[in-house]
């Protein structure tokens, strides 16, 4: 691998010799010793910029240094965000950021390209990829390349030939050890974390049956604007579009999901769904479903049944549930992860007083090991194949069919536009009437 | 027309609307227009009283003294918390727009509310699973809150606004001196609150347990309710001659009360005080956070109040454009 200064730092000892044992404290932060590590923004939305925020919020000696993304205004909104004054971190204390972005015009990057020139500064030792999925796996390939510690955020593609590439870059990230954290907060929040240990140690017993639930509303939408290209208003209404989102199911449900398969320690070998358009139906909620049920079947033959939708003034529930051979337990949802066994007997319930906000501590966790030189985190396997299950779910509620894992992630229907510009066409246009095709159970090819 | 005459025009209209509601200051029951929805009003009677606890008082905090009397006008409170049902028509625009089609109004309310400002859709469910129909709204910030008494005032043309902690506190009282409404006996207390100890981890649907005096539910409590004010600590010192309330100037702390399915006895007093704080937004991953949704205040809802005297339309305006304080 490229000597690079961040393994030059680890190599001389400089780390362990205490440099960075209190990188806020003292004059650390100004040494002659360029000790800070120093991260490349790519990607910057609302949570690009709080992914930010939170890596300049962790006790190491941080400094965002690069920032791109596909569009200008949305780059300096984030700028102007992170550097406001009245920061805050987790706690609630105020924090100045501000002297810890040093962006300057010059590293500031517009455009579809733009994520290559963030990511190859040589300074940078860590990239934050935020933007819409279905651009992760090229940017994720660029990030390993260029040797960079990564957080990424989920779900990490949007259909197999992405996955397939994400698989092969994790070996690769492991071979250089490069540590990677995916945004599947659930693996870094104390109630899950500290539930699931005790269930795999077989508090529950073998895990039989369970449900796995995202159902809310309906998020943001952008309408369409004059002037704009077809390229751009599907970019700006990036959540309609599956070559960038995948459909809900991918881009939310793709958490609960993934609880499943950490419960089940594995993943589906078919699912099988219903899904549909019922509410959101115009011409502004581009090609995704509203709704998806699904059945997931993992090896031992379990089935755990999972649903999304996007629906307003319904009953909602963003949580999980597991039954064992020997308890269950009903909720994750803060104060109510407890396990039961089937007397009634709780096992365990946890406490979430002084729990630390999950998204804090996946950055909290990734750059201590960055500045201890540990290689700790290799989530994008995981991520990668979450997100598979997730794609996976589409495929079968997009298709009506029962589809297994094996032929899922050989799938070579790949959604990404054959050419990025912003006069290029995106593989999905919308007809006359202005709609978008929908898929039709029965009827629609996924594989 | 001379900004005298106009002003004399107002003034006049004003002491109208004032006679007119005096003469019919009753319990009445606000229709949502375009919806199946409507809001209980009970009318609270002005009044002077004791604001905060006698220092002998069981669980007393320093930010409830000194007591001091307060003169409160008379108004309407809702008689719960507003539930998920009203609020969502709010919050969701197009929620309001398919209701409507269904049940059209004679006074076009939604063409009157159509240009609101509105809360951004939430990404994650804001009821946490706890329950949406029947079920007090949460988790929205005070400034939202004051946002939905103006989308109200667009589609009813009555004033609504959030209740001053002083009128919060009068109307939970309800005319006693004690702890609670019902006295200071917490043994009672599960006949009128959902708290810690009885509510399973979660609120519940509104209006379930016994009133207090004034006819009002759920003042103890179930959610804690916003107020008009901003939360300082020893306000009661020294705050200023005839001001009815702490304006709100900083983002944290602000004023909320009654305590919640969260709690335990002891801050479900009348007099019992709680700021809001940073971390009742801890969960929104994105930056700037959202001015809309708390995401982590699963025990903070509202109720809110009609004054019987009609502010001026200066005043409404005024009401009606809090600040926006941005949150980092």
């Amino acid at each position: 691998m490229e000597q690079n200064r961040r393994n030059f730092l680890k190599a001389s000892g400089l780390i362990a010799g205490g440099a960075l044992i209190n990188p806020l404290k003292g004059q650390a932060y100004n040494s002659s010793v360029d000790d800070t590590i120093k991260v490349a923004l790519i990607g910057c939305g609302g949570r690009g910029t709080g992914a930010a925020a939170q890596a300049l919020s962790t006790t190491q000696n941080v400094q965002i240094v690069a920032m791109a993304d596909a569009f200008k205004d949305r780059l300096d909104e984030s700028y102007k965000n992170l550097t406001a004054k009245k920061y805050k971190n987790a706690a609630g204390a105020p924090v100045d950021i501000k002297m810890k972005v040093d962006v300057p015009d010059d590293r500031k990057f517009v455009g579809f390209d733009a994520f290559k020139k963030a990511i190859a500064l040589k300074d940078v030792d860590v990239v934050i990829l935020a933007t819409p999925p279905g651009f992760r796996p090229s940017h994720f390939e660029e990030a390993v390349k260029n040797n960079k510690h990564i957080f990424m955020e989920k779900p990490v593609a949007t259909d197999a030939p992405g996955i397939r590439k994400v698989l092969e870059l994790a070996e690769e990230a492991k071979k250089k050890k490069l540590n990677v954290v995916v945004g599947l907060q659930r693996h870094y929040q104390a109630n899950y974390r500290e539930a699931i240990k005790r269930i795999h140690d077989g508090a529950l017993g073998d895990i039989v049956g369970g449900q796995v639930y995202w159902v809310g509303s309906s998020p943001w939408m952008k309408e369409r604007q004059a002037n704009q290209t077809e390229m751009e208003y599907q970019m700006r209404n990036w959540y309609y579009f599956n070559w960038l989102c995948g459909d809900h199911i991918n881009e939310q449900h793709v958490h609960n999901i993934d609880v499943a398969n950490w419960v089940k320690n594995g993943y589906p070998v078919s699912i099988q769904g219903t899904g549909g358009r019922q509410v959101r139906t115009g011409k502004a909620y581009g090609e995704i479903f509203d709704h998806h049920t699904l059945d997931l079947v993992y090896a031992d033959g379990t089935t755990i049944s999972s649903q999304c939708r996007q629906f307003e003034g319904t009953w909602n529930r963003v949580d999980e549930a597991f039954v064992g051979t020997k308890g269950r337990i009903d909720s994750f949802d803060g104060k109510k992860t407890i396990l039961k066994d089937y007397k009634g007997s709780v096992m365990y319930q946890h406490d979430d007083k002084g729990d630390k906000n999950p998204y804090q501590v996946e950055h909290d966790e990734l750059f201590a090991a960055i500045a201890k030189g540990e290689y700790k985190f290799a989530d994008a396997e995981n991520g990668a194949k979450s997100t598979m299950t997730a794609i996976m779910g589409r495929m079968a509620t997009y298709s009506g069919k029962l589809i297994t894992w094996d032929e899922a992630i050989k799938s070579d229907i790949n959604l990404f536009p054959d050419k990025l510009a912003w006069d290029a066409s995106p593989k999905v246009l919308p007809g006359p009437d202005g709609l978008y095709p929908v898929a039709i159970p029965g009827k629609t090819q996924v594989i | 027309m001379s900004k005298k005459f106009l002003h004399l025009i107002l003034t006049i209209s004003i002491c109208f609307q004032a006679v007119a509601q005096n003469a019919d200051f009753k319990n009445y029951t606000q229709k949502i227009g375009g919806s199946t929805q409507v809001y209980d009003m009970v009318a609270v009677p002005g009044g002077e009283f004791m604001m905060g606890s006698p220092a002998s008082e069981k669980g007393r905090k320093a930010d409830e003294g000194p007591q001091h009397k307060v003169k409160i006008e008379p108004f309407w409170m809702g008689k719960t918390e507003v539930i998920w049902d009203i609020y969502d028509l709010y919050a969701f625009k197009n929620m309001e727009k398919e209701m409507a089609a269904r049940y059209p109004d004679p006074d076009k309310s939604v063409q009157k509310t159509d240009a609101s400002t509105r809360p951004s859709p939430p990404y994650v469910d804001m009821s946490f699973g706890m329950g949406r129909s029947g079920y007090p709204a949460i988790n929205m910030t005070q400034y939202a809150a004051i946002f939905f008494c103006k989308w109200l005032y667009e589609k009813t043309g009555i004033f609504y606004r959030l209740p001053t902690e002083a009128e919060w506190e009068y109307a939970a009282r309800a005319g006693s001196k004690t702890a609670y409404s019902f006295g200071n006996d917490e043994a009672q207390l599960g006949e009128y609150a959902w708290y810690r100890k009885n509510s399973d981890a979660a609120y519940k649907k509104v209006g379930q347990k016994k009133p207090n005096a004034f006819g009002l539910y759920d003042m103890h409590g179930n959610v804690m309710e916003w107020t008009l004010d901003q939360y300082i600590p020893d306000y009661y010192a020294k705050r200023p001659a005839n001001e009815a309330f702490a304006p709100v100037t900083e983002l944290y702390p602000t004023s909320v009360r009654g305590g919640s399915w969260d709690d335990e006895p002891v801050d479900l007093r009348s007099a019992a005080r709680v700021g809001s704080k940073a971390d009742w937004k801890v969960l929104d991953p994105q930056l700037p956070k959202s001015e809309w949704w708390m995401t982590s205040a699963s025990f903070v809802g509202f109720r809110i109040v009609r004054p019987v005297k009609t502010p001026s339309p200066e005043e409404i305006k005024a009401y009606y454009s809090p600040k926006l304080i941005e949150d980092y």
